[in-house]
């Protein structure tokens, strides 16, 4: 049966790992490729790297990232943040990521979707979405590390991203991102239950009983956090010890490799 | 056979080569990324790895002359490993775009049309049907990572070589082995330290042959 993943993510911003509330007040936490190694070796199931001041003039900082994490964790990395066109895409992929996560450039443009997976198969296509709660169980996209409002219904969009060639969704909660108040499980339902491609859960996890209920309550296929293991406020094996005692499939990894 | 076997990585532009190229580097081999047929010669191994579509990836293997130097290495029964789309390209053809592929491997590429999710991404368990050296330490069931929406189906005449089989919404096949010639769905070079034992007893069977 195919496990249920939990994947730190590692905002990158000058080639230092950071994390702030609501995308903001930035903390330096690390640098990317030692945790990278870190969270393999813990038994992360994939990571994330979200590059988020992704200056065109510093990409070069970040491929030489992304190629000494390929080299150190030998574990699943997705890349994103500012990568808008096939050409950045297939330099990203070079470097060691095995996926690309597309966000505003992918809603100014959704057809930047269909050309990036006619060129490196969908499966290396994850369409990231910042949602925010705008009524009961509705929910707009915003971009631009969440500063810009869309106008678009963030479930109809996941369903266009899906049908133009996404073969991955990062669903973050803007309202939740950064507050530990727990995965909008609502939001999570509303789109795994109208996409068939997977669906990470991004933004408000405190404890392992969130990834619990992301997947439970939400259907989230994986789950996303930054800070609580970034700040060792909880391991990666604490999260999937609870994860399989309600019962979800996940990859235990010997304590004895950490 | 040199203690470091040499083992030629085809690219035809199909993404992350850094992953396989370390991970192969880190369990005793030396790697050549090639480009071209003749820079086979002088390989102890090949390996097809590769993500994404059938028919743009076999018409970047006619436009760079690789694809009859592929077949006469398999003909050969030179050590060979497909990874994921390198697994598919060996067999008939593809039905995820009408691809004619290179037809080493009788059956066809099919969608997992019964999946709950597609793509099929992430750690799925890898049940073997037989004893292989190329599983040697690995436990039986050991979580590999897969991303793919196709998988290899081999004819009736050809079950022989399943090696391996995982389920999602339905079993298929996730490993085959007839002599030299190896493919697996999933990717070894992203699947931790079991990918790393199952790349090195690849090289360990390199230096044996």
């Amino acid at each position: 049966m195919l496990r249920r993943r939990v994947i730190p993510c590692l905002d990158v911003a000058d080639g230092r790992v950071v994390k702030g509330t609501r995308f903001v007040d930035l903390v330096d936490e690390g640098d990317p490729p030692e945790l990278a190694e870190r969270y393999a070796n813990e038994g992360a199931d994939e990571l994330v790297f979200l590059d988020i001041t992704a200056a065109p003039e510093r990409r070069g900082t970040l491929l030489d990232i992304v190629e000494r994490t390929a080299r150190r964790a030998f574990i699943p990395l997705t890349v994103g943040g500012g990568v808008r066109s096939v050409s950045e895409m297939r330099d990203v992929l070079r470097a060691g990521a095995d996926k690309v996560a597309l966000n505003t450039a992918a809603v100014a443009d959704p057809n930047l979707i269909t050309r990036c997976a006619g060129r490196f198969g969908r499966q290396a296509v994850v369409v990231a979405i910042d949602a925010r709660s705008i009524a009961p169980a509705a929910w707009e996209v915003v971009v631009k590390g969440g500063r810009e409002a869309t106008g678009l219904d963030a479930v109809a969009w996941a369903q266009r991203a899906a049908d133009l060639g996404a073969g991955e969704l990062l669903v973050t909660s803007i309202d939740r991102d950064g507050t530990g108040s727990g995965f909008d499980t609502d939001l999570l339902r509303a789109i795994t239950s109208s996409v068939r491609v997977p669906v990470i859960a991004s933004g408000g996890a405190a404890g392992p009983d969130d990834f619990v209920a992301a997947v439970r309550d939400g259907g989230a296929d994986a789950v996303l956090a930054a800070s609580i293991f970034h700040r060792r406020i909880h391991a990666i094996a604490d999260v999937k010890a609870a994860m399989a005692a309600a019962g979800l499939p996940v990859r235990l990894v010997p304590e004895a490799v950490a | 056979m040199n203690a470091r076997p040499r083992i030629a990585v085809v690219d035809y532009g199909a993404g992350n080569l850094v992953s396989i190229d370390q991970a192969l580097t880190t369990v005793g081999a030396d790697v050549a990324v090639v480009r071209d047929g003749e820079a086979l010669r002088g390989a102890d191994a090949v390996i097809v790895p590769g993500v994404g579509a059938a028919a743009p990836a076999m018409a970047r293997l006619d436009a760079r002359g690789l694809t009859e130097p592929l077949r006469a290495w398999v003909a050969a029964e030179r050590p060979f490993l497909g990874i994921c789309l390198g697994l598919q390209l060996l067999f008939d053809g593809s039905d995820e775009d009408g691809a004619t592929t290179l037809g080493i491997v009788p059956g066809r590429t099919v969608r997992l049309d019964d999946a709950p999710t597609l793509p099929h991404i992430g750690w799925n368990q890898v049940e073997r049907t037989r004893p292989h050296a190329l599983f040697e330490g690995i436990a039986d069931g050991a979580d590999f990572y897969f991303v793919h929406s196709y998988a290899g189906a081999l004819d009736s005449t050809a079950s022989d070589l399943v090696l391996a089989t995982t389920d999602h919404g339905g079993a298929f096949t996730s490993a085959v082995a007839r002599g030299s010639l190896l493919g697996v769905q999933f990717h070894p070079e992203r699947s931790g330290d079991d990918g790393l034992r199952l790349l090195a007893n690849f090289v360990a069977l390199v230096r044996a042959a």
